[in-house]
């Protein structure tokens, strides 16, 4: 049925998972011995990153519109703190916690996105407000590093491993290796195809891409702008809490400084995965394998272990400048078409 | 409301802060006719359709549409498009990066018995839309993929879509090649067939002959009349555009025209262009002569003068100055060159009002210097008192502010400014637009003077009567290219034939 043509878009995609999984191939060439070629080495990417994956989706739904979402790293940060000290302090039940911790992600959008929407302030100064807020209160909830270890549901949970039927090997001890996921992973894909159904399939989803393709003509064609926006930053602050829990899941602690820069590693994923800073263009399959990227290079550099950790942040921001220009050479190229 | 008819406005009134934009202006639409809506800039057109379409609030009179009962008041676009009035603008009012289809249904897509997007009805509704008006678009690419032209048709596609009765085309055909017009007006026509009513604004008098049934006319915001186009010859048209009727009209002559086809050359511009506002043009300006340059408003006028200046870098041609072939980058190259400009827009181009007279005064002068050479007080004192006696600018001192002066006493600060730098070459903008007739004459008589020094100028007015007594030749620009010269027998009615195209066509 659908004949499209390769856009530049589609090509930046596939420009982009190509990139995935050369970096990737290239990983089990090099460091085959150090079981880079076993199944679980690419599971604990997705372990690892998938608050991060949640966060991603979200920015990606923002991004489309034109906007920008950099409070998130500040919000898991004050997620995590409150689920903490909730459960460690104040001994409240865990469920109750996370569904807490939900709604205080809805509302912290629905500000944000009143105030981008509706007040047409700019998205990077409301949510740089965000940002200090999240990260203030965080400190006011408490300053200490907090470790949940008291909740039997929450540690549970945290441990449940989920086997996979397939893929199992014996290690060279000759224990029987089967490769798992955790709950984080079950959450975090279900996340991304709901989103990725919801920004194909649903008016809501469409609107975003054209509000950020262009905001008059949305209004134009009679679009409700504000109302789009605002639900953009509801849904980036939504799943941004989403993956918050998931993100305790994985430290289970709460500390200030946690997740600091992740809106910068949320927003590079979503840029390597082909969104446009300027809106319209990009899709959620783009931002997953933009944040296996982001995983894969900072495995790499775990698994050589002689390289500082900070060669990861080289290689993305390498990585970035790669894109950005590639995207700048698309876009003249179409300029002059 | 007669049968036929789709749209009545009547009595429509509506004021902006200290201006009548729109004084008891009628206007009549009927189902399956093109209707152009014509006047110059200003002349009301744009606030009429924004009344009609809800962005501007009228304050008196009522609008009909066919099948509404009762007076309508839209408030917004949206309130339009639900009663059948759609509009398309110059600029595509769609989303690039969104496929055709999308850009045909976005906001009232069909749904599947599940509430999503059903992709699959969406797709084929929209070849159906397509292949109907014989368009050659693939619905899945994404609409950038396309033409402008094609765009708008698109556009106008989703606006026939939506069950439009009232189809309003506004300028949408300033950013297409000829060709491009003429597949717009193809359908235009199939649409009028289908009994559409069009509106159609636009400021190509050619277009107007070539597609239309019908003409309205409109004037500082009044109604002048409403015409079948048969009856309205194009120099007819202008006439009642620009509120001249040469029958009644004194020929006010210039005492003498000077021949000037023997002075020294100082300007020749050849081929000279700048994508979009003017097509190549040639000029040539002798030394102390004052050329004129005419045409409706929006013709290029500005444009041409821009181009000169290097306000707009020109694309293509050369320009000597003096015999010598010159570059120009910038208008900084062009002041160094001894040239000026007066910009029509004198309060977004021409006066800083927070500076006062003095400094605005020495501002041109000191540009040309350069930076670090501060003019000496004395000197900047010199200047300003020159120039505030020589133009009799009327200004509490020279340290007044200039947003505090009259609009005619800007202006002649302005002119100050200019002839502060010495100019061999000065560009008039409408020098004298809003101010009064005692300055008007003043002005003129400037240009004379300066002219008689052996000064050249070029002089930009919309009125006619001005040039006539100021200007020795005469460019002639319609739809932003340059497409004549009268040096002889300049009268109103030359001129006025000359603008409106096809020379003396009765």
């Amino acid at each position: 049925m659908k004949t499209k043509k390769i856009n530049s878009n589609t090509l930046l995609l596939i420009i982009t998972i190509a990139l995935f999984f050369v970096m990737y191939l290239a990983g089990c060439v090099v460091y085959s011995a150090k079981g880079f070629t076993h199944l679980q080495t690419f599971l604990n990417i997705l372990i690892n990153n998938a608050g991060l994956l949640c966060v991603t989706c979200g920015m990606t739904c923002v991004m489309l519109t034109g906007g920008i979402d950099i409070s998130v790293g500040s919000l898991i940060a004050l997620d995590c703190m409150f689920l903490a000290v909730g459960m460690e302090r104040w001994g409240m039940s865990a469920p109750l916690l996370c569904v807490l911790v939900l709604v205080i992600g809805i509302v912290f959008g629905i500000v944000q996105g009143f105030c981008v929407g509706y007040l047409q302030i700019q998205p990077f100064i409301v949510t740089m407000a965000g940002m200090f807020f999240g990260r203030g209160m965080t400190a006011i909830i408490s300053t200490d590093q907090v470790s949940i270890s008291s909740n039997e549901w929450f540690v549970n949970l945290a441990n449940t491993r989920i086997f996979l039927p397939f893929g199992a090997y014996t290690n060279n001890k000759g224990v029987l290796q089967v490769p798992y996921i955790r709950i984080t992973v079950v959450v975090a894909l279900i996340v991304l195809v709901a989103i990725f159904l919801m920004l194909r399939y649903t008016k809501f989803g469409r609107s975003l891409y054209a509000v950020g393709g262009n905001e008059q003509s949305a209004v134009m064609m009679g679009l409700n702008v504000p109302m789009t926006k605002l639900k953009a930053y509801v849904l980036s602050s939504f799943l941004c809490s989403i993956g918050g829990i998931c993100f305790c899941l994985n430290t289970m602690s709460g500390n200030v400084q946690q997740a600091t820069g992740l809106e910068m590693d949320a927003i590079a994923s979503s840029v390597i995965g082909g969104t446009l800073l300027t809106g319209g263009v990009g899709n959620v399959i783009g931002s997953f394998f933009g944040v296996l990227i982001n995983g894969t290079i900072s495995t790499l550099v775990k698994t050589n272990g002689k390289l500082l950790s900070s060669w990861s942040n080289i290689a993305v921001a390498a990585l970035l400048c790669f894109f950005i220009v590639l995207q700048s050479i698309f876009a003249n190229i179409k300029a002059k078409k | 409301m007669e049968n036929n008819v789709v749209l009545t406005m009547r009595g429509i009134s509506m004021t902006f802060p200290g201006v009548k934009a729109l004084d008891n202006v009628d206007f009549t639409l009927r189902k399956g006719e093109i209707h152009a809506l014509m006047g110059e800039n200003g002349a009301g057109k744009s606030t009429l359709i924004k009344c009609l379409t809800g962005i501007n609030a009228f304050e008196a009179g009522e609008i009909h549409v066919d099948g509404i009962n009762g007076p309508v008041v839209n408030h917004s676009t949206l309130d339009a498009q639900k009663k059948g009035i759609s509009t398309v603008y110059q600029e595509v009012n769609l989303c690039g990066n969104l496929s055709v289809a999308e850009n045909l249904f976005i906001g009232r897509e069909p749904r599947t018995k599940i509430g999503t997007i059903d992709w699959k009805a969406m797709v084929k509704r929209s070849q159906k839309i397509m292949a109907d008006l014989d368009m050659p678009v693939d619905v899945n690419q994404n609409l950038e993929e396309y033409s402008l032209a094609l765009q708008q048709m698109i556009a106008i596609a989703r606006a026939v879509d939506m069950d439009c009765k009232v189809l309003i085309l506004d300028e949408p055909t300033s950013s297409l090649d000829d060709n491009e017009v003429e597949k717009l007006f193809k359908l235009m026509r199939q649409l009028r067939d289908k009994g559409v009513g069009i509106i159609f604004v636009t400021h190509f008098l050619e277009q107007v002959y070539a597609v239309c049934d019908r003409i309205t006319v409109l004037r500082n915001g009044t109604l002048v009349g409403e015409y079948p186009i048969a009856d309205l010859p194009r120099v007819k048209l202008v006439a009642a555009m620009m509120g001249k009727d040469f029958d009644d009209l004194a020929a006010i002559k210039t005492d003498e025209t000077t021949d000037f086809s023997h002075a020294e050359v100082l300007i020749e511009a050849k081929g000279l262009s700048h994508k979009g506002t003017i097509k190549p043009f040639d000029l040539t300006i002798h030394k102390g002569e004052v050329v004129g340059l005419t045409g409706l408003l929006g013709s290029g006028r500005s444009e041409l003068a821009r181009v000169i200046y290097g306000a707009d870098r020109n694309q293509t041609g050369t320009l000597k100055v003096n015999g010598k072939e010159v570059n120009i980058k910038a208008p900084i190259d062009a002041m160094n060159l001894g040239m000026g400009l007066l910009p029509d827009d004198r309060k977004a181009e021409g006066i800083i009002g927070d500076l006062s007279v003095r400094e605005n005064i020495i501002l041109a002068l000191q540009a040309k210097r350069g930076m670090f050479k501060l003019i000496p007080m004395r000197e900047q004192i010199a200047l300003a008192d020159k120039y505030i006696e020589m133009l009799q600018v009327k200004t509490a001192s020279r340290e007044t502010l200039i947003k505090q002066l009259s609009g005619g006493n800007q202006q002649k600060v302005i002119l100050g400014r200019w002839l502060a730098t010495d100019p061999d070459f000065l560009i008039l903008d409408e020098p004298t637009r809003g101010i009064d007739v005692g300055t008007k004459t003043e002005i003129q008589k400037l240009v004379l003077k300066l002219a008689k020094e052996g000064k050249s100028l070029i002089f930009i007015s919309s009125e006619i009567e001005e040039m006539l007594r100021t200007c020795s030749k005469m460019g002639v620009l319609r739809d932003g290219a340059k497409v004549g010269e009268i040096t002889e027998n300049l009268t109103q009615e030359t001129v006025m034939n000359a603008i409106a195209g096809g020379g003396s066509n009765e």
